[in-house]
């Protein structure tokens, strides 16, 4: 039984995710072989190699993966799974880069997708969360090659310096030519990211305008080290860019630390941030459903307040 | 060039999902239903690329039961031109969607399909990609911004931590992001015009698509819950707790 990730990376280093989705296939059993495809990435292939419990990696290297562009990779990961006939299971991180490839991978092995799993119960059991994590379903698939994205916030990452894998060069698939990346605009961000902080500090509507979104969070985020996040309502409402956004449909985050500030709680927004280890709410509204689920609530104008406490750290 | 717009019938977005007591599934059962979210941003846009010049007829296809009617007669009162219903009553999964879709879209020769990335209820996030490879076509799923021009779509994608930008010959596949756009607000008198518009039902066990699940629901629960803590009178105390109580800072 062969387990094949497809890496999240670039080139140079692998992305974090990755880390958590090998821990989940290593619940599996079997070999887990790992598949990095990329322009120029044996440092990545060479850092997949080094994770603890990764018995292959796989190296296909062709200039047209350089982007991840998701039609020539799933084109390439299908070839990789028919050239292996003891492959059972297909796995990436539901990351966005995730989200993009492996159901098209699925659809051309004509397997089901199991979403965002975050319980392995057997080769063929698994948990998911459904209807903004109100919901758990326990699943079982019949598929003969069982596709799967990773929640990667339910699976603590293996080691990344334990492992000596034997990397192997694979042929690269032919390129489709379908799609050409003409841009991409990647904000450099002086913050940890937000997936993988260990503290967050996340501004709702109550912070009233970007101005103070990020005039009122920022020094707070900097005393603690912290990522900034922020509820749909702030995105919607242009106070914070898209990729801030912790929820259902944005985000799904579980530091150690969660500040939820001037958010009052829809169900949405939960569905992203309730796995966090410690909550801070900080509403002015004493009934909002964000006191339900904090650790540490304290109601009050966060105006006052917030500055209040990055002082006091 | 006719576009196609894939919408779903889901629980409505205010209302909170409840596990039947017997573990079976969620409770549909005299709750409202309405359009996925996402699949209203689908719709907005293809109405605007028609609206542009660019596209001649916006196709508005769903899957399920008899009352995804509703839907298709909410998307073309959004200036869907007509509607397609396949009607089954089983639960039909993301890869049974989009081989129905696949159909659809063949048979009406579209060049341009929108889905909406995700629906709120399943959360599965997978349908519009699937089409995608079913039909061989380029795909630019969480688009925040959508551009053709003749036979070329250039379109801007959310990814992590920014944007990039795909060019791409038609035909492709869009899935939608928050940003793309707002939905008009539906009009009375858009609703009444809507109720005139052609919709077509197509019966799922006459189109020869193998639409049987993959996978068996064995159990649907309620997630842990989380407890609600303490309220802590000012920023000192919490300061105070965080550090020798929660040990987090």
């Amino acid at each position: 039984m062969t387990i094949l990730i497809i890496a999240e990376h670039d080139n140079a280093t692998l992305k974090g995710a990755t880390l958590n989705t090998i821990a989940a296939a290593l619940k599996l059993g079997g070999d887990v072989h790992v598949l990095v495809a990329g322009t120029g990435c044996a440092a990545a292939a060479q850092a997949a190699a080094a994770c603890s419990g990764v018995a292959k990696v796989l190296l296909a290297d062709a200039a047209h993966y350089g982007d991840h562009l998701a039609e020539n990779l799933a084109a390439l990961v299908v070839d990789r799974v028919r050239a292996d006939p003891g492959c059972s299971h297909v796995l990436a991180p539901a990351t966005p880069f995730g989200k993009n490839v492996l159901p098209r991978v699925a659809a051309l092995l004509d397997s089901s997708q199991i979403s965002d799993v975050i319980a392995v119960e057997s080769v063929d059991t698994f948990q998911r969360p459904f209807y903004a994590g109100n919901a758990i379903a326990q699943v079982q698939s019949k598929d003969k090659i069982k596709v799967l994205s990773i929640r990667t916030t339910a699976f603590d990452p293996v080691d990344a310096g334990s492992g000596a894998a034997p990397v192997e060069a694979v042929a690269a698939s032919a390129d489709l030519g379908l799609t050409k990346l003409v841009g991409r605009e990647v904000v450099k961000l002086e913050r940890p990211e937000l997936t993988a902080a260990s503290v967050i500090v996340s501004g709702g509507r109550g912070l009233g305008a970007a101005e103070k979104f990020h005039a009122v969070l920022e020094p707070l985020a900097d005393k603690l080290g912290a990522a900034l996040g922020a509820s749909r309502a702030a995105v919607d409402a242009g106070y914070a860019p898209n990729d801030y956004q912790v929820g259902q449909t944005g985000k799904i985050v579980a530091p150690q630390l969660y500040v939820a500030i001037g958010i009052s709680g829809a169900i949405q927004h939960l569905a992203g941030m309730k796995d966090s280890k410690v909550i801070v709410a900080i509403n002015k509204d004493p009934d909002a459903p964000i006191f339900q689920v904090a650790d540490y609530g304290l109601v009050g104008d966060l105006f006052v307040l917030v500055p209040e406490l990055a002082a006091a750290l | 060039m006719k576009i196609l717009v894939a919408v779903k019938r889901v629980l409505d977005y205010n209302v909170k999902a409840r596990v039947k007591s017997d573990g079976s599934g969620v409770d549909l059962a005299n709750q409202k239903l309405s359009m996925n979210p996402f699949d209203e941003i689908a719709c907005e846009e293809a109405v605007r690329l028609k609206e542009a010049g660019v596209v001649t007829e916006v196709i508005a296809v769903s899957c399920g039961p008899a009352g995804c009617q509703e839907t298709l007669r909410s998307a073309m009162a959004i200036g869907a031109d007509r509607g397609v219903l396949i009607e089954a009553d089983a639960v039909l999964e993301p890869l049974a969607v989009a081989k129905m879709m696949q159909h659809v879209a063949r048979k009406e020769g579209v060049q341009l399909a929108i889905f909406g990335k995700q629906a709120i209820d399943d959360d599965a996030g997978q349908t519009g990609q699937m089409f995608g490879a079913l039909m061989g076509w380029a795909q630019a799923s969480f688009a925040s911004k959508v551009l053709v021009s003749g036979e070329t779509a250039t379109i801007t994608r959310e990814i992590d931590g920014g944007l990039e930008t795909l060019e791409m010959k038609l035909p492709v596949v869009i899935t939608t992001d928050l940003r793309l756009n707002e939905p008009r607000f539906i009009t009375l008198p858009n609703i009444m015009k809507a109720k005139k518009k052609p919709l077509e039902v197509l019966k799922a066990a006459e189109l020869g698509i193998d639409v049987a699940p993959r996978t068996t629901t064995l159990q649907v629960s309620e997630p842990p819950t989380r407890k609600a803590g303490i309220r802590v009178a000012d920023t000192a105390e919490l300061v105070k707790r965080l550090k020798e109580e929660a040990k987090v800072l």
